[in-house]
């Protein structure tokens, strides 16, 4: 280490100005090339990996009112409400069938900590996650995302990306 | 009669011509801090204010700071704490005041026998200022950014004038215009002959901004914001604006001193127009190594910064007078 | 003002020498500085800018994971327990699945074992890289911390595209890793190995940040700055190191090569040929070479890994609901902070009867007191920054 006093300095300094003309040549080829780590956010957009857990999507088809998903959440995000209806049979003579509809399902944002248990036991296809980042509220409570609101999301669900061999 | 018209016309003109040149190159600077800081981090830096480039964030963020409360702690010095961010920006003003621009009539705004001088007394202003601060804010860590802000200005004020005394020598007058017009009749800068003072003076300068690696009375891992953790408001912008304009006066003077102020190689020196040009191409050099340097090195210790000053850029300083006298004494 | 007493002016009985008393001043570090990582808080009685007494206050960010844990399923605590040292949220998980598995007799297969492997040690690298980023940005240089973060954001890119979480992965189950979406008709038979092009990707970011670690050196480790700040300050030596139960790169930057992964058999770590970076001084500058030493041989285990992946199942047979048999263990791995560990005992219900927590942070920071006592206060935050802990490590 006999280097001259200063030496370390100035290749401090050469770092940082090689850096500035990497990112100079990166604004100017309009691209990301790997030497600009921030995007330009509202015009440009991260784009999440699939598996990125963002928000919950709620299919309501699928959900039974099962309360599985409120049960196992470790904060008890999840509300749950939900009633029995008496379906007619279709046939004349059949048996008139039980069906439990939803009334109520409503995540907390504000206290859900994305674990995703609840994704995980669902032992219907009722809830998947979605890279969705953007619902930043301004108020606490609007965080109180409701079935409806839930159900939107099922329009971002990802495919599942393919598995290492 | 008319001659107090005249007077006081042209005091207004040039009131006029430092209040706008003041908050334009706070700016202008500011916004070059940071661009070029974003971009030696590979980040993009302000893009969204006023279109293209952001070239409005500094007017956004000036606006905020007129929004916003204008809190005054309860324990603090009232008086004390209201005026102590005045004093580094009167002391910036008046620095602008004795930079030439150019050799032509009015290209000086105040040409003074003493003008150095002058420039030196009036730049350790600041640190009054920000003592004040220290000390009015009642918070302990403010105290501390104002006392360490004080123990700097001892330390590095020797070495700026000492550095400045070889260029002094070498022109033969203090006047700032004097010395630009040593260095055209010479036709090439001093800082040829004074490289060593040019170095002492730019460290000096560097401490005097409290700029990294000389920044301990501001400091934030250790100190939170120091001499102006409690200020907020148009009072913090007082001395965000001073440190930016600061950091051109240094510069400018500087250049004046050691890089031939407005004056380069085949350009006519009478011409303002020019001459802003050249001074402001050159000062930015400066400023542009200043913002180079923050952020690219750590900031030293408070001792640290004592040791560098006593015992290197003082001895070298006085060997630099030394060896100037001899040479104009022999030569 | 807040001092205490007046400065008051002795004169001694010679009139010439005037001795002016100044009172300690007793300063609060913290719980609200930008220095204590969070919540610290340091309440020092400075004489000028020397100190001459600390002590360190804790508790701030007091979560009560432990008991938390008591009332909660093993599931339900994977999830907790990787908030605990939310910089290397991976690696928290591991310890605590082990003991669970080892009470349960059951074994992960080998490829889980290596998938966890290569994710907690990409845990150690993002952690590391944010030390990498603070520790410059304490003694004022500012730069390093993005061009470490550029490195950790491919990190955690890899984290996220397997475990869908960037700090909180909850990717740990008992018995494995998490083997598929959901318990669905369909999603059980979706997969959560590793994904597509994964391997390559990890290549290339380790390339990445085996360039970063380059760029970083250039930046500080020569700088005469960095040196003057860093060099002999805060000299920790082994015994006393050893006496307060400081562990990890703490501990290895005095001189020791005490490293669990060669010690203890949590992960197959033994299959892997790396290195202990070992320091000499034990001061300020040997912690931040250490960690760098360490970023280096991260990547080299994960490159290995990577290379050596076996195929296979990543999930044991386990039963739907889990019950962890009656008994006790302690299980301890080498995190990026130092030992972690976890003392299970289990009543042979769904969730431990108690769980305690040995973090690695709460055990560097307990000698604060003693390496602080006499720094003068920049010394300070280069030592406290060079001790890299987390608040949320420190108080659980």
């Amino acid at each position: 280490m006999n280097k001259p006093l200063g030496y370390g300095l100035l290749v401090g300094m050469k770092v940082t100005f090689k850096t500035m003309l990497q990112t100079w040549m990166s604004i100017a080829t309009g691209g990301r090339k790997g030497l600009q780590s921030t995007v330009n956010y509202p015009k440009v957009k991260e784009v999440p990996v699939a598996r990125a857990r963002g928000v919950i999507a709620l299919d309501q088809e699928n959900c039974t009112v099962c309360m599985l998903c409120a049960r196992q959440c470790p904060d008890w995000c999840i509300y749950i409400e939900g009633h029995k209806e008496h379906k007619e049979p279709t046939s004349p003579g059949g048996r008139v069938r039980k069906r439990s509809t939803l009334d109520r399902f409503d995540i907390d944002y504000a206290l859900c900590m994305y674990c995703g248990i609840c994704v995980e036991v669902c032992p219907f296809d009722a809830l998947y996650w979605t890279p969705e980042y953007e619902y930043s509220e301004l108020a606490m409570g609007d965080m109180l995302h409701d079935m409806d609101r839930l159900q939107d999301w099922m329009s971002t669900v990802p495919d599942a990306p393919e598995i290492e061999k | 009669m008319t001659l107090a018209i005249v007077f006081w016309a042209e005091l207004a003109i040039k009131i006029g011509i430092i209040a706008v040149a003041v908050p334009a190159i706070g700016m202008v600077l500011g916004f070059a801090e940071m661009k070029l800081s974003a971009h030696m981090q590979s980040r993009i830096g302000p893009y969204f204010a006023g279109g293209r480039f952001g070239w409005m964030q500094l007017m956004a963020d000036g606006l905020k700071f007129m929004q916003k409360e204008d809190i005054i702690p309860a324990d603090a010095d009232r008086p004390v704490f209201r005026w102590a961010p005045a004093l580094p920006l009167i002391g910036t003003m008046a620095l602008l005041v004795i930079i030439p621009i150019s050799a032509a009539e009015f290209g000086i705004i105040q040409d003074l026998e003493v003008g150095i001088f002058y420039a030196l007394a009036i730049s350790s202003l600041s640190t009054i200022g920000v003592l004040m601060a220290g000390w009015s804010s009642a918070n302990k860590y403010s105290l501390m950014g104002g006392l360490r802000a004080a123990g700097q200005l001892i330390a590095y004020e020797l070495p700026l004038v000492l550095a400045v005394v070889g260029v002094v020598i070498q022109a033969g007058t203090m006047s700032m215009q004097g010395i630009v017009e040593a260095q055209t009749a010479q036709a090439w800068p001093y800082v040829v002959t004074q490289f060593l003072g040019f170095a002492i003076f730019f460290v000096a300068a560097l401490a005097e901004l409290n700029r990294i690696p000389f920044d301990m009375p501001i400091a934030e891992s250790e100190l939170v914001m120091g001499y102006v953790t409690e200020y907020s408001g148009f009072r913090f912008l007082f001395f965000f604006l001073a440190e930016y304009v600061n950091m051109f006066t240094m510069s400018a003077i500087a250049v004046t001193l050691f890089l031939g102020g407005y004056w380069f190689w085949g350009i006519p020196t009478d011409s303002a127009l020019l001459g802003v040009i050249v001074l402001l191409a050159k000062s930015f050099v400066l400023v542009f190594i200043m913002i180079w340097f923050r952020w690219t090195f750590p900031r030293f210790r408070e001792d640290q910064l004592q040791t560098l000053a006593w015992k290197w850029l003082i001895p070298l300083a006085v060997l630099n007078v030394i060896a100037t006298g001899a040479f104009k004494v022999l030569l | 003002m807040v001092i205490e007493q007046d400065t008051t002016f002795q004169i001694s009985e010679v009139a010439v020498s005037v001795e002016i008393e100044t009172p300690d001043m007793t300063l609060n570090i913290g719980p609200q500085h930008p220095s204590t990582h969070g919540v610290l808080r340091l309440i020092a009685k400075v004489d000028g800018e020397k100190v001459t007494d600390v002590k360190p206050v804790i508790g701030y960010m007091h979560r009560g994971y432990e008991k938390l844990a008591e009332v909660r399923t093993y599931p339900q605590i994977t999830s907790i327990v990787n908030r605990i040292d939310w910089v290397s949220g991976f690696a928290n998980e591991i310890p605590f699945i082990v003991a669970a598995e080892r009470l349960m007799g059951v074994e992960a297969p080998e490829r889980a074992q290596w998938v966890r492997l290569v994710l907690s040690e990409m845990a150690r690298i993002s952690s590391h890289l944010i030390f990498m980023a603070s520790y410059p940005l304490e003694l004022g240089a500012a730069t390093p911390l993005f061009f470490a973060l550029r490195a950790r954001e491919r990190v955690l890119d890899l984290l996220e595209s397997v475990t869908g979480g960037r700090f909180h992965p909850n990717f740990n189950r008992i018995g494995g890793i998490k083997p598929v979406y959901g318990s669905g008709p369909t999603t059980k038979k979706t997969s959560m190995d590793v994904p597509a092009g994964f391997l390559a990707e990890t290549r290339d970011a380790m390339d990445k940040v085996l360039g970063t670690c380059r760029e970083i050196e250039d930046l500080v480790a020569g700088n005469e700055i960095f040196l003057a700040r860093t060099k002999g300050i805060g000299v920790l030596p082994v015994e006393v190191g050893a006496d307060y139960g400081v562990s990890g790169p703490n501990l290895r930057a005095s001189g020791t090569d005490f490293d669990l992964r060669k010690k203890a058999d949590y992960l197959p770590y033994d299959q892997f040929d790396f290195d202990v970076a070992v320091g000499e001084n034990g001061d300020c500058y040997d912690r931040w070479l250490v960690r760098l030493q360490e970023i280096r041989e991260a990547v080299k285990i994960i490159q290995q890994a990577i290379d050596g992946l076996p195929s296979g199942p990543i999930q044991a047979k386990v039963p739907k609901v889990i019950k962890v048999p009656k008994g006790e263990t302690y299980v301890r791995a080498e995190n990026p902070k130092g030992e972690m560990g976890y003392h299970l005992i289990s009543e042979g219900g769904s969730g431990p009867y108690r769980l305690k927590i040995r973090s690695a942070s709460f055990s560097n920071i307990s000698m604060l007191a003693w390496i602080l006592e006499g720094a003068i206060i920049p010394d300070i935050i280069a030592i406290m920054g060079s001790l890299d802990f987390v608040l949320g490590d420190v108080d659980r």
